[in-house]
């Protein structure tokens, strides 16, 4: 009976729109959940703030230092931006060529991984040899650190291009580099903006290895010196502080990647009950 | 013969992956006249796309040679349109710029294509609304069909007007009355423009009713062992597959492929 009908559906898109709503706020409850845990086990417990501060401890301290706190944040964030760039620049000009050239897949690729496993702190101080105390190493840790992912993604996004793809573009004389422009790159968009989510996140952690290591400016350097002066909370604050701004960037990666290359992800746009 | 054939393929051979790999195609000749319509029916598996491959020089052949248009074939030619079993469509691009892609390519177009670029979108959804893809220039290839995506990517074969096209397969995901009515498009398009074509196809009853010759291919080391000029009349009507004349050749083409897969021979 079509009335019945009609109820159902009107009960699936209903449960199907509660879902999505719960699915939206999902974060913000498991976030303000673990910080509510936090603060009830450090005081059941009574964990002495120089271990463990309570959530609220670290608010105070956030609220309290509030400007030097945001000073250094934003001063490691245009450094991990900078090297981040530099990172985008490099890793996709050399990903394209190992995507594309088996000869300098073959030639630089194993350079590279060794090159990736070097942990970078045991680097920090050679940068300072060479660039002196100021922004730039902590710029280069974080460039360092995030051409990486990108270079990897990029060069499997080329290199893993369907054939019959390739063909499309042979069978009409496309010279090489036709190949790599028209189906080459496009192909490994996904792979790319994929890699930028990673890498963003892991150039925070460069500035930071390299702020820390060396404390010339920033939130590595405030939460040195916080911790010399058993200020925990502040380190904790800075911590957070840390953390929210890798999820923006995060989003705002996920939120570009999502704007340009739609292709790879279609389908799921698709169905979404009641319009 | 006055003229060289258009395309001339001689013996070629091609084993696929080292010495012990597939043998796909052994000792396969045939030479294709200019503006001649050739389709090449044979059973799945016996080298039909491997040929294709070979002859648009995507791949080299492992004996044996192939001339086009008077050259050796040693690498891919622009004077080919290719459309592949598959539709092979870039996921990336909709479906306008899809069709489009060859004219960014081959030479002759690509210098031309940004100053007459409104002409050549008119030509572009002209080839469209030819398929019955009318509208949908703007959509991306996952909102259409496989039958329509294998549309787009005859307009794709289609839009640099090449001397010589090679049709894999082009109609087999379509319902057949799409197919037959694409059998006249292309009936039609071939008739405007003669382009050598080289048409793979697994129904005899489009072969017959699209060449001037069918070829049969044996199985898998393929080659060619018989072939049969048509010689109905055109432009063929769909009217014209329901005679006996018409069917007496599909009958006996179905005879020479029973042959081709179990070497024994069948009285029609
Ligand atoms: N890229 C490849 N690598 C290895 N073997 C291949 C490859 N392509 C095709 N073959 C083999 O070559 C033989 C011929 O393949 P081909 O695709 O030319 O057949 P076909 O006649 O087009 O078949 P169908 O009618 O099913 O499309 C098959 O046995 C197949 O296994
Ligand atoms: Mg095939």
């Amino acid at each position: 009976m079509p009335e019945i009908e009609a109820d159902r559906a009107a009960v699936l898109i209903a449960r199907a729109r509660r879902r999505q709503t719960l699915q939206r706020w999902l974060p913000w409850i498991v976030i303000g959940a673990a910080f509510l845990v936090w603060e009830l086990a450090v005081v059941v417990f009574g964990v002495s703030p120089f271990i463990l501060p309570a959530p609220t401890a670290v608010l105070q301290a956030a609220v309290k230092w509030w400007k030097p706190l945001m000073q250094d944040s934003l001063v490691t964030l245009g450094t991990t931006l900078i090297g981040f760039g530099m990172a985008i620049v490099f890793g996709l000009a050399l990903g394209v060529a190992i995507g594309s050239s088996s000869m300098v897949y073959r030639g630089l690729y194993p350079l590279l991984i060794a090159f990736n496993s070097i942990p970078k702190v045991a680097v920090v101080p050679v940068l300072i040899v060479w660039f002196g105390i100021g922004m730039w190493p902590a710029v280069i840790t974080a460039f360092l650190i995030s051409f990486f992912p990108i270079v990897v993604n990029v060069a499997t996004g080329i290199a893993t291009v369907e054939p019959e793809l390739r063909d499309v573009l042979r069978a009409l004389g496309a010279r090489p580099l036709d190949i790599i422009r028209k189906v080459g790159i496009p192909r490994a968009m996904p792979y790319f903006f994929a890699s930028l989510k990673i890498a963003i996140t892991v150039a925070f952690v460069g500035s930071i290895i390299a702020e820390s290591v060396a404390p010339n400016a920033g939130i590595g350097r405030l939460m040195m010196v916080a911790s010399s002066r058993f200020d925990v909370p502040l380190v904790f604050a800075g911590l957070i502080v840390t953390g929210i701004m890798g999820v923006a960037l995060y989003w705002i990666a996920e939120w570009i990647e999502r704007r340009t290359t739609g292709w790879a992800t279609r389908g799921q746009e698709g169905f979404q009950p009641g319009g | 013969m006055a003229r060289r054939p258009f395309v001339e393929i001689d013996r070629v051979a091609m084993r696929y992956g080292g010495a012990e790999g597939t043998l796909a195609l052994q000792g396969c000749s045939l030479d294709v006249a200019e503006g001649e319509f050739v389709a090449v029916v044979g059973p799945s598996g016996c080298g039909k796309s491997t040929l294709m491959r070979l002859v648009s020089g995507l791949w080299p052949a492992s004996q044996g040679g192939v001339v086009v248009a008077g050259e050796e074939v040693n690498g891919p030619i622009p004077l080919v349109g290719m459309a592949f079993q598959n539709p092979t469509l870039l996921p990336w691009r909709n479906i306008l710029d899809n069709v489009m892609l060859p004219l960014e390519v081959v030479p002759a177009h690509r210098k031309r294509l940004s100053a007459e670029r409104k002409q050549y979108e008119a030509k572009a959804e002209a080839l469209l609304k030819l398929v019955g893809l009318e509208g949908f220039g703007q959509k991306q290839p996952h909102q259409l069909s496989g039958g329509m995506q294998q549309r787009t990517s005859m307009c794709r074969a289609l839009i640099h007007e090449p001397p010589l096209l090679m049709l894999d397969e082009p109609f087999s995901a379509l319902d057949v009355f799409t197919r037959e009515d694409l059998w006249a498009v292309l009936q039609d398009v071939w008739l405007a423009r003669k382009p050598t074509v080289i048409l793979v196809t697994h129904d005899l009853r489009e072969a017959v009713y699209l060449a001037d010759r069918v070829l049969v291919m044996s199985a898998r080391p393929g080659r060619i062992i018989a072939e049969r000029h048509i010689d109905i009349p055109r432009p063929r009507r769909i009217e014209t597959t329901y005679d006996g004349a018409f069917n007496a050749v599909v009958a006996e083409l179905r005879g020479l492929i029973h042959q081709a897969r179990t070497g024994e021979t069948v009285d029609a």
